[in-house]
């Protein structure tokens, strides 16, 4: 099967400002992709070069097996697109711009955009004026949600919801992803990607920095553990791969490379285990250590390690 | 904390914001009235030939409809008579546009929100455009007098002239502040400022044609009357302009009583539901455009038949004056040929046609608004091709374009008919005549679509400059005898002078053919570029 979306060596500059530098991104087909990255770092330029809104300076990107340039009708029919800055116009009502935008797409599933509007408390009476930031956001996604599309692009679609609309929103796209659409979310919520993504790509400045399985980008990064032992432990400091160690009497915390885990717990085994937490990488710690030298990333290494440069 | 606090710094950033285009109005302004006094000073030089032309045109009907009554036959009188009016009008445009932009506009976007969380009063924004605005008129009162006193003009006329055209932008200014607290967007508080603004010309305009025993005091209720009931250059009535002065004091007082009983972002107008579900033309780029537009365009169809009924039915009063070779004169050079009768139609006819342009650019710079407002995208993204979407923006403001002509002859040909007693013929006959004006305003739509395609930064501006320039030529372009290849830039010069003129074929084919090109050549640039 082709992936959904395959971006190769993605170029893109507005004046002297490169915003897209080399961006590689490939979303298979069927699978819910996560797409990181800090503000600026070129995530929505992909999404609108992506909808043929603005034309790649260099690189390839298909979409869906086509060229997203030269066939942009024809593949936003099998595709739907949420925003992240929802801007809808301010005469029309919800219910109107959810069928003007599903009619383009030329599918809506009648009664699933009830169920929708059910499901995420919409007024579709509503002019869009009158709608909060996450109201015109919800009016994108339930049109988006309730078209019969092979591919949803969402960029920070959750931005505005609150945490029970936010909930709502997971439990659609798991929907989705059980029917098999191909979803690629690009967030700031990490939580979010990290219960609803099966890959995800990490960008910045404009070049992906990772790509791959959650589970394989752990092993990129460091094991948390905290151990309560029988007696003061001793040599803990001369371990390869032992980082931020910090030992109070007998209980001791630190990090700890994935490879040398195994080294570690023998010799705290060696002193006696009372008891044990480990904790894997969260996705923010993952996503820290890729922005570290990005300028503000290193101001939590600065709070532990009491000096940054 | 004060409810003005923060207006200093917010009328500063406004005047930032405006530093461009707040010049280039009181530029535009004053050219139109200082370019008319040096104009009538060539065109008649003896104090004798002014007055052979004062006396025609006191008596007639149309004439005074058209530009108000002569209170002298001095060059100054001549000036204020012509334009005056006009000028008072588009300072008042100007006003409103100030005012909005500063306050409804700017709560639209939000920008008001983050700056209003600041240590800024209740009332800041509000002030802060009204001082801007005033600040406007008050440099365009000391510009249009100082250009009128170099030109040779007495100061005293020249000054109140000046103040009579400030006054009316004054009471403009106050008029838009009220209609932005009133109305439930910017672009409503803005037309409803136009259509006072539309219903103050028109009342002037029956007030100053109803001739001795009809309702000439109407003209005294028109802020644009007050302007020439001021009689500047004649026997000046300075304490006329107590009345712009008080209206305008009064209603920015309403205005600031209003603005303290209304929510943020919303009017006093009770927001309306709208429809659950989409009606079943709803369904593409063309339902949409015409969703968007009906309202605006609604406006502008009533607006085109209030004026060509009433500026219609003065036209049999130029009748009984056929035999003038001044009023010939002067009226074959607004653009008419044969019959006095049908030379003033004609000029309504080429006056309409400038208003129709005038909506059409504003359609076509729509698909650039809505661009930059980002809502092009959810359109393009969910499966519009952009040609569509362009072609639907653009047939919308084409077929209204023509609506409002349409309008405006049925106007004129009903009013003129009424009076003359002719029948429906003359309906007909006014009907056409506006829409043969249809060609010239698509080819300036034309150019804002090619500006959109190709030059969408420049577009906005350049539209608008487009057909400033086009008005500027058809109202001095004669008077100011401009070489006739600078005329040929203009559509309208090539329009036919109906009713009574004879109509070719060729020119008006030229022209639609232009402007499809223009059209198609905007369409493919648009399909070449980045959006937004």
């Amino acid at each position: 099967m082709t992936d959904a979306i395959a971006v190769s060596g993605l170029r893109k500059s507005y004046g002297r400002a490169v915003a897209l530098d080399g961006l590689n991104l490939s979303v298979a087909t069927g699978e819910v992709h996560g797409f990181l990255g800090p503000n600026g770092s070129g995530k929505t330029t992909t999404i609108r070069i992506l909808l043929g809104l603005l034309r790649a300076g260099g690189g390839s990107a298909r979409l869906l097996g086509g060229d997203p340039w030269t066939q942009a009708a024809a593949l936003h029919r099998r595709l739907a697109y949420v925003p992240g800055d929802v801007t809808l116009w301010p005469g029309l009502s919800g219910g109107e711009v959810i069928d003007l935008l599903g009619r383009l797409r030329g599918s809506m599933d009648a009664s699933r955009r009830a169920a929708l509007i059910e499901l995420f408390d919409l007024d579709p009476t509503k002019k869009a004026r009158a709608y909060s930031t996450g109201n015109r956001q919800k009016v994108a996604l339930i049109s988006a949600l309730a078209s019969d599309v092979e591919l949803l692009l969402l960029d920070e679609p959750t931005a505005g919801l609150d945490p029970l609309m936010e909930a709502a929103f997971r439990a659609c796209i798991e929907e989705e992803r059980k029917r098999g659409r191909t979803v690629l979310l690009s967030s700031h919520i990490l939580s979010e990607v990290e219960a609803l993504c099966d890959r995800v790509t990490i960008i910045r400045r404009g070049r992906t920095v990772e790509s791959g399985t959650l589970a394989g980008l752990r092993h990129l990064t460091r094991t948390s553990i905290t151990a309560e032992l029988a007696g003061p432990p001793a040599g803990l400091d001369r371990l390869p791969g032992v980082h931020d160690l910090d030992i109070q009497g007998r209980r001791v915390r630190c990090q700890v490379d994935d490879g040398q885990i195994d080294a570690l717990l023998r010799q705290l085994t060696a002193v006696g285990v009372r008891s044990l937490t480990s904790q894997p990488p969260t996705l923010e710690e993952l996503f820290l250590s890729h922005y570290a030298g990005d300028g503000a990333a290193t101001l939590p290494a600065g709070e532990h390690g009491g000096v940054t440069a | 904390m004060s409810t003005l606090a923060g207006t200093s710094a917010l009328a500063r950033l406004a005047a930032r914001r405006d530093r461009i285009m707040l010049p280039a109005w009181i530029y535009v302004l004053t050219a139109l009235v200082a370019g008319t006094a040096y104009s009538f000073r060539k065109l008649y030089p003896t104090v004798a030939g002014r007055e052979q032309f004062a006396a025609v045109a006191a008596r007639n009907p149309a004439l005074l409809s058209l530009y108000g009554p002569l209170s002298g036959s001095s060059i100054g009188s001549l000036t204020a008579w012509r334009y005056g009016a006009f000028a008072a009008l588009g300072a008042g445009l100007m006003s409103i546009f100030i005012v909005v932009r500063h306050t409804r506009a700017d709560e639209e976007t939000g920008r008001l929100e983050l700056v209003g969380s600041a240590a800024v009063g209740r009332h800041a924004a509000l002030a802060a455009g009204l001082l801007i605005a005033l600040s406007a008129n008050v440099a365009l009162a000391a510009v249009v007098s100082a250009g009128l006193i170099a030109l040779g003009l007495p100061a005293a006329g020249s000054i109140s002239l000046a103040l009579a055209i400030a006054g009316c932008g004054l009471v403009f200014t106050s008029v838009a502040a009220v209609t932005a607290q009133v109305a439930q967007t910017a672009r409503g508080a803005r037309g409803a400022a136009i259509g006072v603004l539309g219903a103050a010309y028109l009342l002037r305009a029956v007030g100053d044609s109803a001739g001795a025993h009809g309702p000439g005091w109407l003209t005294w209720l028109s802020p644009a009357g007050w302007a020439e009931l001021i009689r500047p250059f004649g026997q000046v009535r300075w304490w006329i302009l107590a009345l712009p002065l008080a209206t305008a004091a009064v209603a920015a007082a309403a205005a600031g009583v209003l603005a303290a009983r209304r929510d943020y972002g919303a009017g006093l107008l009770a927001q309306r539901p709208g429809p659950a579900r989409a009606a079943g033309w709803l369904r593409g780029p063309l339902g949409l455009a015409w969703r968007l537009q009906r309202g605006a365009l609604t406006g502008w169809v009533i607006g085109a038949l209030a004026y060509g009924a009433v500026v219609g039915e003065a036209a049999k009063g130029i009748g009984g004056l056929l035999g003038s070779s001044e009023i010939r004169k002067i009226l074959t050079r607004m653009g008419g040929e044969a019959g006095v009768t049908n030379a003033y139609l004609a000029a309504i006819m080429s006056f309409s046609g400038l208003i129709a342009a005038g909506y059409a650019v504003s359609a076509v710079l729509r698909l650039r608004s809505e661009e930059t407002g980002a809502r092009a995208d959810p359109l393009l993204a969910a499966g519009a091709g952009r040609s569509s979407w362009a072609l639907g923006q653009l047939v919308i403001a084409a077929g209204g374009t023509a609506l409002i002509l349409a309008a405006a002859g049925l106007g004129a040909g009903a009013g003129y008919a009424l009076r003359s007693g002719s029948g429906g013929s003359e309906v007909v006959r006014l009907v056409g005549a506006g829409l043969a004006q249809l060609p010239a305003a698509l080819v300036l739509a034309g150019v804002a679509a090619v500006l959109v395609g190709v030059a969408p930064r420049a577009s906005v501006a350049g539209g608008w400059i487009a057909l400033g320039v086009v008005v500027m030529m058809v109202f001095l372009g004669a008077t100011l005898q401009l070489s006739h290849w600078i005329l040929d830039m203009s559509p309208f010069t090539h329009e036919p002078k109906l009713p009574g003129g004879t109509v070719s074929a060729a020119p008006l084919t030229w022209l639609t053919v232009i402007a499809v090109a223009l059209a198609a050549a905007g369409i493919a640039g648009l399909r070449r570029r980045d959006i937004g």
